[in-house]
């Protein structure tokens, strides 16, 4: 055996010298990528934070002030009549939209045919794509026109937002019950409609909540068909009557950082920071319970 | 009974050794201690399938198949992978209507009645004719409402603790769950979830039970458990199962149906339904050679 004869797993590798600064290269970039998406998450929540700490108090979530139409009072006062107006809007618009967004996806996974079951996703994944605004111009010409602004008219503007997201998700999660669940039902002798109640249902209930919450976390902070339906408040008085129109924090931010104090716009900051904590929380809160529902299914089928 | 017992008991009974090649021969002749068939014409025909043939999209799975299933019988049907077993199995409750692009010709009837025919609601079918599918797939539920479920869709709510316990008892599991009839379904092994997959199927007192392998993912106790079950409750039930196990047939059946997958000109591959007969003739006497060869190992 001569000297040169070396190991070949040892064998110098001048040939991939290329590929290995490429590969580095690329996943430098990708790391890159990675970091900066996470980096301006950090930036926005940091400067919200910053500016909205101050005004994160208790009087913020018992106290409201008139905004943009009436003017800007002087004393700092609280966003409580936009939180329970998006409380109340962001309900009716849950309402609609849960109920329906299941049924939408139980025929379209448990009953329907191939065309319409690809028709009905298209059409669902289109509503999901069509900007807020057009919504919003929809739902005014609809309702609005005739009948005046509502917090009925937010409510359901919003639903239709809502409708695709909810509808999906359950989609998704009837799609990962196992095909042998249900013929161990039919085998029994039941009706498609009670194994879809009694043993399909059951299984995606965690899934389903869980395109629910994000899907509310989603529309909280909507505001572009708000301003259209929803937005010509009478006062700073908490409303919970949807037949008026109703203050809501995306709308409240809008026009509290459209004034000239700056003690308005530090309130518009701790409604952000307020709205932003909501949807941190409501999306851990899916995530959790989408990892649950999960692991229920994946033991399902064995 | 189990191997080693079969094993000896042949050796005594036949006088010479046992080697691989016969030992689904000497199952039988083991088997055949059992009562002899009355003859075919005094059985009562449950199933008259006539020239069925069952296509997927273009693809033939199964042509031309004709048989009879008789009443209070176990009937096995056996071949190679892909012989359209389980589309068969699968025709005779209407199982395959979930599926797309599944569409047959030919006529199944039961008890006389066309399966197929227009005022006939499948899941009439599948009430009359239960099924217990190739992997244990009990309901995420507890032990208990796995069994009552069905009972309660379909009405039978009287004496359902009863009803629960007869039909844990006939599947040879009542002694194993009785004190944790609340806990999951999920957490029993393979083998009891199958058993209760056959406690559920039987609850609602089916006329039929179609097994479609249900002992192919199973050990070889929990399958000898569920051999002696068909034994016991054929009595009351007819049985039709779908086994690529030679021996489990030959162990259980009365009747065999050996399917083999034929070829076209055109590459075109599909199940034919080649013998049909006592189970004992099927594997001692084979009329065809391509049965014979079947069984004796030299195709499979």
């Amino acid at each position: 055996m001569s000297a040169q004869e070396v190991n070949p797993l040892l064998r110098p590798k001048d040939h991939l010298l290329r590929r290995r600064l490429t590969n580095r290269g690329m996943e430098l970039l990708a790391w890159l990528a990675a970091a900066l998406a996470v980096f301006f998450l950090g930036v926005i929540v940091w400067s919200v934070a910053r500016q909205g700490l101050s005004q994160l108090s208790l009087s913020l979530f018992t106290k409201s002030q008139s905004v943009g139409f009436f003017g800007p009072t002087t004393e700092k006062l609280g966003l409580a009549n936009a939180f329970v107006g998006s409380l109340v809007i962001v309900g009716i618009a849950t309402a609609i939209a849960l109920p329906f967004g299941i049924l939408i996806a139980i025929y379209v996974n448990e009953f329907a045919g191939k065309t319409i079951r690809s028709a009905v996703t298209l059409v669902l994944d289109v509503l999901a794509g069509v900007p807020a605004i057009v919504i919003g111009i929809f739902v005014f010409q609809l309702i609005v026109v005739g009948r005046g602004q509502s917090g009925y008219a937010g409510g359901f503007a919003l639903s239709i937002l809502m409708l695709p997201l909810v509808a999906r998700a359950t989609m998704e999660v009837l799609a990962l019950v196992p095909n042998s669940l249900r013929e161990a039902a039919l085998g029994v002798g039941a009706p498609r409609w009670r194994v879809t109640l009694g043993v399909i249902l059951p299984q995606t209930i965690g899934g389903v909540l869980t395109g629910a919450v994000l899907a509310i976390a989603r529309i909280a902070g909507e505001t572009a068909p708000l301003l259209l339906v929803c937005s010509l408040v009478g006062g700073p008085a908490v409303n919970w009557n949807p037949a008026q129109a109703l203050m809501t924090v995306p709308l409240a931010i809008f026009e509290l950082s459209d004034q000239s104090d700056s003690q308005e716009h530090a309130l518009a900051w701790a409604g952000a920071l307020v709205l932003i904590l909501f949807i941190l929380v409501v999306s851990l809160t899916a995530r959790w319970l989408a990892t649950r529902s999960r692991r229920k299914i994946m033991r399902a089928s064995g | 009974m189990s191997q080693m017992d079969e094993t000896s008991e042949m050796s005594q009974t036949r006088g010479e050794d046992v080697s691989a090649s016969n030992t689904i021969e000497t199952a039988v002749r083991v088997e055949t201690k059992r009562q002899p068939l009355p003859p075919r014409e005094r059985l009562q025909q449950v199933f008259d399938i006539q020239d069925l043939t069952a296509i997927y999209g273009s693809k033939p799975a199964i042509k031309d198949v004709s048989m009879g299933v008789y009443k209070n019988l176990v009937t096995a049907v056996i071949g190679p992978s892909g012989c359209g077993k389980s589309t068969f199995i699968r025709c005779l409750n209407r199982m395959n209507d979930l599926v797309p692009s599944f569409h047959q010709t030919g006529t199944i009837r039961y008890q006389g009645q066309d399966l197929a025919a227009r005022d006939v609601d499948p899941v009439a079918v599948r009430r009359t004719i239960g099924m217990v599918f190739q992997r244990p797939n009990p309901f995420p539920k507890s032990i208990q409402d796995n069994v009552a479920w069905g009972l309660k869709v379909l009405g039978m709510k009287d004496n359902l603790d009863e009803r629960i316990e007869r039909a844990l008892t006939r599947a040879a599991l009542w002694d194993e769950v009785k004190d944790r009839l609340k806990a999951s379904a999920l957490g029993l092994s393979g083998g009891q979830q199958q058993r209760l997959c056959i406690a559920r199927a039987i609850a609602v007192e089916p006329d039929v039970v179609l097994m479609d392998e249900p002992a192919s993912a199973l050990d070889p106790i929990a399958t000898q458990k569920i051999e002696q079950l068909l034994h016991e409750l054929k009595e009351e039930y007819t049985f039709v199962i779908v086994t690529h196990n030679m021996q489990q047939a030959a162990r259980v059946a009365d009747m065999t149906a050996f399917f083999s997958i034929s070829r076209g000109e055109e590459g075109q591959r599909w199940g034919e339904l080649i013998e049909y007969d006592e189970t004992e003739k099927i594997f001692t006497a084979p009329s065809d050679k391509r049965t014979e060869d079947y069984v004796t190992g030299r195709f499979g």
